[in-house]
């Protein structure tokens, strides 16, 4: 009997227990109580949120995107102008200085022959100097050398005269002894022209 | 705190009751996390709508790699007809993102594991999209429950299923997101509850477990947002464009 009685109070706080823990558990979502209130505040913060994000957030947000994607192909956009322009420039200056070396050579071409034609103007001027003294010198040589004998020959004689004069104490024919002087000469000039 | 893993779902009252007549309107906790992820977004999104570098920093990067991702996915799934209803699915995605999220803070409450607001949402979806598809294609809409190249003697039958699939699109939308939701913060409670029974000797293992639940959970609260969205886009796709 009391094992009954024990029993009965254990099965009956168990489903008390039981029943309890149900009322509270099972699932809060099936729970219609605050169904209403949920959709209600569901509607009030969703629908703020879509109005301030459509109104004003997202606005802005699409305009930075488009202001950078703009910006960026401006930025292209001029970056490749000055790429032109710079190659345009190198092309510029790479012609400038072949211009001026061009000009540089023709320059250097032009001083050249004017250096070289004064030389050769101031050489054939010196070489007919030259010839010219040459000539003349030759001449007097050539002069000197017809004439030379014949002095010579006078001096020769003349030496000749006095020397006999002394020696003998008389005038002497003098065409005699040109004569004989010239002879000797002539002897002279042969063996020193044989030499 | 009751060991129960259903008691986190508990929606109760935050201050006065608030009634219309014998309508109970009261702010509850499911309210507050909705109010709270509702200002996150609008803070998160609104200081990242204020800057204007050309080099994004840090939150604003944030805001714009959002804003580029739905309107990726949109124009993804729905194509440039959709244009118009970025900004709702872009709320829409923000908004079971953020509540996800906040759910996953121990001893908050997630409000898109409750079936009524997956299912709010879920339903004006479907009544928007099918006014969208009746206004821009008229009866012709009803084409969409007649799909080409099928016999002739199959047709009533597939009629017949085409409209149950497509009634049952909210139902199917919401559980979908109310049931994870739910699933995960249960078997997050149970295995926490474990880790508490078992104690210091035995704790361990749930407790790993439960590491790698909330990895996990992080994970299914992220892909089941873009899952919601992604839906959405793709109903709007069959009520923008109508080709079957």
């Amino acid at each position: 009997m009391k094992k009954i009685i024990l029993l009965n109070i254990f099965y009956f706080s168990f489903c008390t227990v039981t029943v309890k823990s149900a009322e509270k558990g099972g699932m809060p979502q099936l729970d219609p109580e605050f169904w209403v209130s949920q959709i209600f505040w569901l509607t009030i913060t969703f629908g703020t949120l879509f109005l301030v994000l459509s109104k004003f957030i997202l606005p802005r947000i699409s305009k930075n995107l488009e202001q950078r994607r703009l910006q960026i192909l401006e930025n292209i956009e001029t970056a490749e102008k000055q790429r032109e322009q710079s190659e345009k420039n190198l092309k510029e200056f790479d012609e400038i200085i072949l211009k001026s070396k061009n000009k540089a050579k023709e320059v250097m071409l032009a001083a050249r022959e004017k250096v070289v034609s004064e030389i050769t103007k101031k050489k054939m001027k010196l070489d007919e100097d030259l010839n010219s003294e040459i000539q003349n010198v030759e001449k007097e040589i050539i002069e000197l050398k017809l004439s030379s004998p014949k002095k010579i020959n006078s001096i020769a004689s003349n030496i000749t005269n006095e020397v006999i004069k002394r020696l003998i104490g008389t005038d002497v024919n003098e065409s005699s002894v040109s004569a004989l002087v010239e002879e000797e000469l002539k002897k002279l000039s042969r063996s020193t022209n044989g030499i | 705190m009751a060991a129960n893993p259903m008691y986190q779902f508990n929606v109760y009252r935050i201050g006065p009751e608030i009634k219309i007549g014998e309508i109970d309107l009261s702010f509850t906790n499911a309210s507050l996390f909705m109010v709270i992820s509702s200002l996150a977004i609008l803070i998160i999104f609104n200081l990242g709508a204020q800057k204007k570098n050309i080099i994004p920093d840090k939150i604003q990067l944030l805001s714009e790699l959002s804003y580029t991702f739905v309107s990726k996915m949109i124009s993804d799934t729905a194509g440039s007809k959709a244009k118009p209803y970025f900004s709702f699915i872009f709320s829409l995605f923000m908004f079971v993102l953020f509540c996800n999220m906040f759910g996953m803070i121990p001893y908050s409450f997630t409000v898109t594991s409750h079936i009524i607001v997956t299912f709010v949402l879920a339903a004006f979806i479907f009544i928007g999209v099918t006014i969208i598809g009746f206004i821009k294609h008229g009866l012709g809409y009803l084409k969409l429950f007649v799909p080409s190249g099928v016999p002739a003697v199959l047709l009533p039958l597939i009629v017949v299923i085409e409209i149950i699939s497509y009634l049952s699109r909210p139902i199917s939308l919401s559980v979908r997101l109310f049931a994870n939701m739910m699933a995960g913060h249960t078997m997050m409670k149970v295995f926490g509850g474990f880790v508490v029974s078992l104690g210091i000797v035995g704790g361990w293992l749930p407790l790993s477990f439960s590491v790698a639940l909330t990895g996990l959970e992080i994970l299914v609260a992220f892909l089941q947002a873009y899952v919601f969205a992604i839906l959405t886009c793709i109903y709007l796709n069959d009520a923008l464009n109508l080709h079957h």
